[in-house]
């Protein structure tokens, strides 16, 4: 594939610069950019963002390297984020996390040979009063339990 | 006087629609503002007594004055909604429910201090309420009350611009320094201070930050008058403070309630008491990073930061993790530990190898592997973390594990003698040879 934006994101690329003095202020929006239109934040899709920023590589490679939401390798088309941090945990969240784990035989940022699902086993994601919390994508799934993610991933395809 | 009215979370349906907000008086403290001088306005939210809602309690007020004054250099506020520590989950409430208070409050903030450009930096999972709040933005622009509408608007020379930058998940960046690296476009690096931000922030010109919630809360101080304010709530630590109640507690949630309200009171009367009727283990105080209260310890405990440092922990962000008699101190202790190990940037040697050496021993005990030096060890770990690095997350890391082995000292005892007999503690003894098999290897 060919590693590009079109024309309208090409503007929008520009309609981000605007928001900052520096275009290297721009690198993390335009990275967000990057991995919606592409999927994953590639060497190639680097190497494209440091062209398209004037920025030398080793700047965008650190950057995406350091943001644990920029995904280094591809990931599943629903992508599993179970938090097991200590309010969560208390709420038995790890115990979603291992159910999922079982189910698709999946360990953390691991994704289904099909390519449906990946898991990940995420930090605080800022919900704890609905506690325990699964995120999917971008969307929360707040005071949740073994049955009702259950029943959410199999709706899901 | 405080009569139970919220400043912030106020029951008002829809108050997220710019049309509801106005109607309900929005956008007229921004007015009364602009009619007084930059520093009577500061001078109000000193007078309020109000300090940052983001951990450190940190005199908003006064902060304000460090700003060089004079429009020689651009300046810039940064909000910061990063809201990453565990158990703290307030700012978003702010988002879905009123950000046109938070946009009103960064007007009169940018007012005060003679800031024409503002950047909330909001955590990359909160991605809906990304969208909310921009919603509000593109609103507020629409009818002039941010940028340069503003000046037809309010019949005044003064404007601002917002914008929203967006995380991309690390903790770290919710400390200030590393915050501004993060909108340049660099990763998440806490800087060395001094410089303050005050002095060279973003791009190196004088930069503050403030927790989403403390400008949130600089729109009710101008409306009421800042003395009125500081009638609310603790002596040394005014207004309503949101509290995020999570853990075992049958109605968890945010609630916002003026300082110094008794734990006890938040945690039975208000939250409805602990699941199943259970006795209280442990409570941390305000967020994963505080340490932590024995479940003897939160009788007549006030919720405010002068209150809560008399008895060694503080207020945090306010997000009260609450753990019932069944929870396993030792399991969560590891989690905090692996947290700190996970989000630990990697700049200074303490806190990166520290964080890690604290996940590993846990791990150990955790186990049943671990052996009775561990404890100690890992109270020895913590007091060379504390203070020795350029942010406070090194403390962030020291302060619970410290917090918990310390207070719930033989339930670590007891998950080591499990299975593991005693160890004798000194190694050097150990590994010493004796002069008769002494040998001189080359």
């Amino acid at each position: 594939m060919e590693i590009a934006f079109n024309a309208q994101e090409l503007e929008r690329v520009n309609k981000i610069k605007d928001h900052y003095p520096t275009e290297q202020a721009a690198l993390m929006p335009v990275l967000w950019l990057a991995q919606r239109t592409f999927g994953w934040i590639s060497p190639d899709v680097m190497q494209y963002v440091a062209d398209l920023l004037h920025l030398p590589f080793a700047q965008v490679e650190g950057v995406a390297t350091f943001y644990t939401m920029y995904f280094k390798k591809p990931m599943g088309k629903y992508h599993v984020q179970v938090c097991t941090n200590v309010s969560c945990m208390l709420m038995d969240g790890d115990s979603i996390y291992h159910h999922v784990s079982k189910k698709y035989g999946l360990k953390n940022m691991e994704t289904t040979s099909d390519g449906k699902f990946s898991l990940e086993e995420v930090e605080c994601m800022g919900a704890c009063g609905g506690a325990p919390v699964v995120v999917i994508n971008e969307d929360y799934y707040e005071l949740s339990s073994i049955e009702s993610i259950d029943k959410l991933l199999e709706s899901l395809n | 006087m405080f009569d139970g009215q919220k400043l912030i979370l106020r029951d008002i349906p829809n108050l997220h629609l710019i049309d509801v907000y106005i109607n309900n008086g929005g956008y007229e403290t921004a007015r009364k503002a602009f009619s007084m001088k930059p520093d009577e306005v500061t001078n109000e939210v000193k007078k309020s007594g109000l300090r940052g809602r983001g951990g450190a309690a940190f005199p908003t007020g006064l902060k304000w004055t460090f700003m060089p004054k004079g429009n020689d250099k651009t300046k810039y506020l940064c909000v910061n909604g990063d809201e990453s520590e565990p158990g703290s989950f307030k700012d978003r409430q702010i988002f879905e429910f009123n950000p046109h208070q938070l946009i009103e409050g960064i007007l009169i903030s940018g007012y005060a201090m003679g800031i024409n450009a503002a950047y909330i930096y909001i955590r990359g999972e909160y991605h809906r309420w990304i969208n909310i709040l921009q919603t509000a933005i593109d609103e507020a622009y629409a009818q002039g009350y941010i940028g340069a509408g503003m000046r037809e608007k309010f019949n005044n020379n003064y404007s601002i611009d917002i914008h929203i930058h967006k995380g991309a998940g690390a903790y770290i960046c919710g400390e200030e320094t590393s915050q501004m690296n993060s909108i340049e476009g660099r990763r998440g690096y806490p800087r060395v201070k001094p410089p303050f931000p005050a002095q060279a922030g973003l791009w190196g010109m004088p930069t503050t930050v403030n927790n989403v919630e403390t400008i949130a809360t600089v729109v009710p101080i101008l409306q009421m008058g800042g003395e009125a304010y500081s009638k609310i709530g603790a002596q040394g630590h005014s207004g309503t403070l949101l509290y995020g109640v999570s853990g075992h507690i049958n109605k968890p949630g945010v609630y916002e309630l003026p300082t110094g309200t008794l734990l006890t009171e938040i945690i039975y009367d208000i939250c409805g008491g602990v699941r199943n009727n259970k006795k209280i283990k442990a409570v941390i105080p305000g967020g994963s990073s505080m340490p932590p209260l024995r479940g003897d310890e939160i009788d007549d405990v006030r919720m405010d930061e002068e209150s809560l440092k008399k008895i060694g922990t503080h207020i945090g962000t306010g997000g009260i993790m609450v753990m019932d008699e069944d929870t396993d101190i030792v399991k969560i202790t590891l989690r905090i530990a692996h947290f700190y190990h996970h989000e630990s940037c990697g700049q200074c040697t303490p806190c990166r190898e520290g964080c890690g050496w604290m996940e590993k021993i846990l791990k150990r005990i955790a186990s049943g592997n671990g052996s009775s030096k561990d404890l100690d060890l890992l109270v020895s770990i913590c007091n060379n973390i504390e203070g020795n690095t350029v942010c406070a997350l090194g403390d962030a890391a020291a302060w619970p594990v410290r917090g918990f082995v310390t207070k719930f000292r033989d339930e670590f005892e007891q998950a080591i003698s499990k299975n593991k007999s005693f160890i004798a503690p000194n190694v050097v003894h150990g590994k010493r040879k004796t002069a008769s098999n002494l040998v001189f290897e080359r």
